[in-house]
């Protein structure tokens, strides 16, 4: 069985299954609610599914295309475990299209604030990619890369009433470390390629029109507008050593979500900052579940620690 | 391809059917008096709706002046018509000024949500 299938099974006999206990909420400080963001991992420990987040891009070496799926599982109410896999097509400038999985991705975050009066969230956790998952057609690393990250959310819900216009305003971000188990490896023609650290960090400007509509001033807006979070987010990365230092590679990328009781659904532009970061504007759209929301009395709670 | 996506598909339309639930995280609706208003009249209640039925009994609204002093009847209850609208009395003939609502509700899948927001009354 194929790994995709197997994650389809999976969430099927999970939801058949469930296990009945009770859940805290997901994406929120006091008034505020941060929605997942597609570029940049978010702060919140939660239960939630996206499937899928698809993207496209055209680079130097040809146009990649993936289609992701990645599932969270809150541990307790604050620690949460999250798996993700990546099928990957490649149509590279000159030759035929390939096409395979990446390396499986697996993470563990721990929520260690969460400040309702100052909209304010704190997390750190880790993520592998473990090497030699994926398939080396599409270029899938044959090493793990380990990456610790620290993650932040803050609203502006406590500026004062003068600015009261900025109080839907958000932003959340990460900085993180990719250390490679392997400093360099032999390619496939025999080219030794060096595996530097890279620094990882991003952010997202959000601006919450359900904030606004509910805290701020109800300005009359009617469905779908009124739970539309228009939002930029910015995605880096720069290499650290073994030749390729201070290369940073990013995108920017302005969006816009939306968001129902369940669901989210999310689509941005990607624009390249430089020539190595891609040679044209791609897309990334995202359909999000909120599985806290959707399965609130099983498979939506922390297997431990709720009440 | 097609068949290596075939998978997504399946559990896309798993965890849709098999959410049959119609419950969330209550998230305000509209109030009154509206959010951010100016109004005239001193109001007598305030009147929340929520996007999902909310339990009365551990919910509030709580209503507060400029000075922080609390100004609502601390009679939080749901409407008899609709369990999605919270209500909660105001002492009688508010003065003019801004006043803060303060809400906490539980939907009744037990989800917890809170907010807040002002209006104002002027002379």
């Amino acid at each position: 069985m194929r790994f995709f299938e197997k994650v389809a099974v999976l969430i099927l006999v999970l939801i058949a299954v469930g296990f009945p206990r009770s859940a805290a909420g997901h994406g929120f400080a006091g008034a505020r609610f941060f929605p997942a963001t597609l570029s940049t991992d978010d702060p919140f420990v939660n239960d939630e599914l996206s499937l899928p987040t698809v993207s496209t891009i055209k680079t130097e070496e040809g146009r990649e295309t993936a289609i992701a799926v990645d599932v969270a599982k809150r541990i307790t109410p604050n620690l949460g475990i999250e798996l993700g896999e990546e099928f990957t097509v490649l149509n590279p400038k000159d030759e035929h299209q390939t096409s395979g999985f990446g390396n499986l991705e697996l993470s563990a975050k721990y929520q260690f604030l969460t400040n309702a009066e100052h909209e304010a969230i704190l997390s750190f956790g880790a993520e592998v990619e473990i090497g030699g998952t994926g398939q080396q057609r599409v270029e899938a690393d044959s090493f793990s890369t380990w990456t610790p990250a620290f993650f932040f959310g803050k609203g502006l819900g406590d500026l004062p009433g003068t600015l009261s216009l900025l109080r839907p305003a958000a932003v959340t971000g990460l900085v993180g470390l990719a250390i490679p188990s392997s400093a360099s490896t032999r390619t496939t023609d025999g080219e030794i390629e060096q595996n530097p650290n890279v620094l990882q960090y991003g952010f997202a400007l959000e601006y919450s029109l359900i904030y606004l509509q509910e805290q701020v001033k109800d300005v009359g807006l009617s469905a779908p507008f009124d739970r539309l979070i228009p939002l930029v987010e910015f995605s880096f990365e720069t290499p650290l050593n073994r030749g390729e230092s201070g290369q940073t590679t990013g995108t920017i990328n302005p969006g816009v979500i939306w968001s129902s009781k369940y669901i989210q659904f999310g689509v941005e532009a990607i624009v390249p900052i430089n020539k190595r970061s891609g040679e044209s504007v791609g897309v990334i759209g995202q359909v999000h579940f909120y599985l806290d929301d959707l399965f609130p009395r099983s498979l939506g709670r922390p297997l431990f620690g709720y009440r | 391809m097609q068949k290596q996506l075939l998978p997504f598909v399946i559990a896309i339309l798993g965890v849709i059917a098999a959410a049959v639930r119609v419950e969330a995280h209550a998230f305000l609706v509209r109030a009154e008096p509206r959010v951010g208003s100016k109004i005239s009249k001193a109001p007598t209640e305030v009147r929340v709706w929520f996007s999902e039925a909310v339990q009365a009994n551990t919910s509030s609204i709580k209503v507060f002046d400029v000075t922080g002093k609390q100004v609502d009847k601390k009679d939080t209850h749901s409407d008899r018509a609709n369990p999605a609208v919270l209500c909660v009395s105001l002492i009688a003939a508010l003065p003019a000024g801004s006043y803060k609502v303060v809400w906490r509700v539980t939907s009744s899948d037990t989800h917890v949500t809170d907010g807040n927001f002002h209006f104002q009354i002027v002379p």
